[in-house]
């Protein structure tokens, strides 16, 4: 065991005599360990933060044909540091009859819902916050925070703008939930565990190539539950003004907007680790930690490009009509590749692992056939009945 | 190690205080939240009972689970019910609602 | 005392003093929120009694799906909760002298009982609580029945609450 292998326990090791060797307890001392290495990644987090800032700033110039920020340092570089700075010393409003407590706590969970996603993240085989068996599960539970933190928010501001915005992203948060929740289980079945480390460790083909269409449904489902367009009703700055936060300003707002930036990388990282392989990258995962964090991090930033990729090109769509694809197209669907994956490991638990992957690969093919069939006889039926109205109006 | 009896009367007061909660609260919606704490606490003494009984025999966690799946059903239920009550009287308070009650 | 049973006391004060603000408090969207307060303490008595599954699920449960539940149902229903008028019926000291009767009582039958203050033995090495709850859920020798008729129960629910709350205009 050197460092170079193992990090975070050489680390901690060397931390911990120390420690101990000052007179300190042995639990107490190790209670400051884990302490501190909280702190160092939470520290870690917020720095990358600042720079996601940046990324967001210049990929979204690069869509819209522009340079994005330019003047402050190289590159613009130095851009958030100075949005920071105007932040803080922006006037901290608090609107009339807002409750107080709950207006302060809202952007505080709101960011603690991000940061807290990051204990079950695998960063390397042995780099991981805690090893949990329920690691998929707590994706859920985090998100149940969020969900907490913008309702706080809407409510406490005494806005019907905030209300209307957190109702909205409310009501689809927990709609999505519910594809998302359906799409953990494949990985979950595929490595048998819903552990992350298991989950990586069971991908000597990327899950991708196994269930493109489970992939597919969770990126729709993580960009809902990021609340970014296509899915950013709860902004609707047409509509809404801003949602949610719009009575929010100065530091506050910046806590809900670095949230959502480190949320949407973090969830580029979780795209990346349940069907991307991870840290796994034809064994340099295997040379050192340190190579590992550096492919999971590209990988996060290409799946954080993606979901840019798709805000930057995509409109806003209605209300209604996000909801209804999510109850009447994504759930069922969602639903019935469960049933097929589940039902097709069984058929090939032990077949070859070519057969495996060619049978996976093409049951999802004839699942997302079959939907795609469905739903254009619906809506060629619907719209033969729209025309027929018109045609009938006209008629008169 | 912590002994059985803390988790008990634990349980104990947290079901005390959920019943406080049904019993004296006026607004049908905190008679439920009342009614969740009871819930809650009788999960606590089935896991309570699972860790601390033979582990292999997973009952306590059955039997919470299956809880859980109860009180969200209770929840969706009642509170449709608060609700639909709500659009024909105009009140939720538990008091009000005496029309079988002449 | 041992840490463990530190983080118990603290955790333990910690939900009941939430419990408590759930029933008193007069704002009815701080009840709710205290509700949630309590639910993570319970959470958190999950994952001191080994049970990791538990607690998991209690925040996607009861934190994602009922507390949200409460507070919009507390939300669609404001209208006459002025936060002035008494939140309590008359009869409180009736409720409050039954609660601590119950309490009492509860504790009092438990002291008689010899596993009353019983320490936990540890869990046997390699023993997987999540893979045997769910061979056990599903297994017919075992629970898969109250399992189906659980899920019959959500489902009767989600159809009963819809067809109770729908507008029909």
């Amino acid at each position: 065991m050197n460092f170079w292998n193992d990090p975070l326990k050489v680390a901690a090791a060397w931390l911990e005599g120390i420690f101990t060797g000052w007179g300190m307890d042995a639990v107490l001392a190790h209670v400051l360990v884990v302490f501190l290495g909280v702190f160092l990644l939470i520290t870690i987090l917020m720095v990358l933060d600042i720079f996601l800032v940046w990324i967001e700033r210049k990929v979204v110039a690069r869509f819209q044909d522009r340079i994005g920020p330019n003047r402050v340092g190289p590159y613009g570089l130095i851009q958030p540091f100075a949005d920071i700075i105007k932040l803080i010393i922006k006037e901290d409003t608090t609107p009339d009859g807002a409750d107080k407590v709950v207006y302060n706590l809202a952007p505080i969970l709101s960011m603690m819902s991000v940061l807290i996603l990051w204990a079950v993240v695998p960063l390397a085989p042995v780099m991981l916050g805690i090893d949990l068996n329920v690691g998929v599960l707590f994706l859920i539970a985090a998100g149940a925070i969020g969900t907490l933190s913008i309702i706080m928010a809407g409510w406490s501001s005494n806005n019907k703008f905030a209300m209307i915005g957190g109702f909205r992203q409310v009501a689809v948060m927990v709609a999505f939930e519910v594809p998302m929740l359906a799409m953990l289980m494949i990985p979950t079945i595929f490595a048998g565990s819903m552990n992350m480390n298991a989950i990586i460790e069971a991908q000597n083909v990327w899950f991708f190539f196994i269930s493109p269409l489970a992939a597919l449904i969770f990126l729709i489902a993580a960009i809902a539950e990021l609340g970014r367009a296509p899915f950013d009703l709860a902004e609707g700055e047409s509509e809404l003004v801003a949602g949610f936060n719009i009575e929010y300003s100065g530091m506050k707002f910046g806590m809900f907007y670095a949230g959502e930036l480190l949320h949407a990388f973090t969830f580029g990282g979780f795209w990346a680790i349940l069907f991307f392989g991870g840290y796994r990258f034809f064994g340099l995962e295997q040379v050192s930690p340190f190579l590992a964090i550096l492919i999971l991090v590209i990988k996060a930033m290409l799946g954080y490009w993606v979901i840019m990729w798709v805000k930057y090109t995509m409109m806003r769509i209605r209300i209604d009509q996000m909801l209804g694809f999510n109850w009447k197209f994504l759930t069922p669907l969602s639903f019935a590749l469960v049933l097929v994956t589940a039902l097709m490991n069984t058929l090939l638990r032990g077949a070859d692992s070519w057969l495996f992957v060619t049978g996976m690969f093409l049951s999802n093919v004839v699942v997302g056939w079959i939907a795609l069939e469905i739903a254009r006889s619906v809506a060629r039926k619907e719209r033969e009945r729209v025309e027929g109205v018109k045609a009938v109006e006209a008629h008169h | 190690m912590i002994p059985l009896s803390w988790y008990l009367i634990l349980a104990a007061a947290l079901f005390g205080i959920g019943l406080f909660g049904v019993l004296v609260r006026r607004n049908a919606v905190a008679i439920l939240l009342g009614v969740e704490l009871m819930l809650n606490a009788v999960n606590i003494n089935l896991v309570a009972f699972w860790r601390y009984g033979d582990v292999t025999l997973m009952a306590g966690q059955v039997f919470a689970i299956i809880v859980f799946a109860v009180a969200a059903a209770e929840v969706s239920v009642g509170l449709a019910l608060v609700i639909s009550v709500y659009r024909r009287r105009n009140t939720v308070v538990a008091d009000e609602l005496d029309l079988l009650k002449w | 005392m041992t840490a463990e049973q530190i983080i118990f006391l603290i955790v333990a004060l910690f939900t009941l003093g939430s419990a408590l603000m759930v029933v008193t408090t007069r704002n009815l969207i701080h009840a709710a929120l205290w509700l949630v307060a309590t639910l993570f303490g319970v959470a958190v008595i999950y994952a001191l009694l080994n049970a990791g599954f538990m607690a998991v699920v209690q925040v996607v449960v009861y934190i994602g799906a009922i507390a949200i539940l409460f507070i919009f149902a507390v939300m669609l229903t404001r209208k006459d909760l002025r936060d002035n008028t008494p939140q309590t019926n008359k009869n409180w000291w009736a409720g409050a002298l039954i609660a601590v009767l119950t309490f009492a009582g509860l504790v009092f039958t438990l002291q008689g009982w010899s596993g009353f203050s019983k320490t936990a033995s540890a869990v046997p090495l390699g023993f997987d609580a999540i893979s045997q709850l769910g061979e056990q859920l599903t297994s017919p020798t075992a629970y898969v029945l109250p399992f189906e008729v659980a899920s019959v129960l959500l489902l009767a629910a989600l159809v009963g609450a819809v067809y109770v709350a729908f507008n029909k205009k």
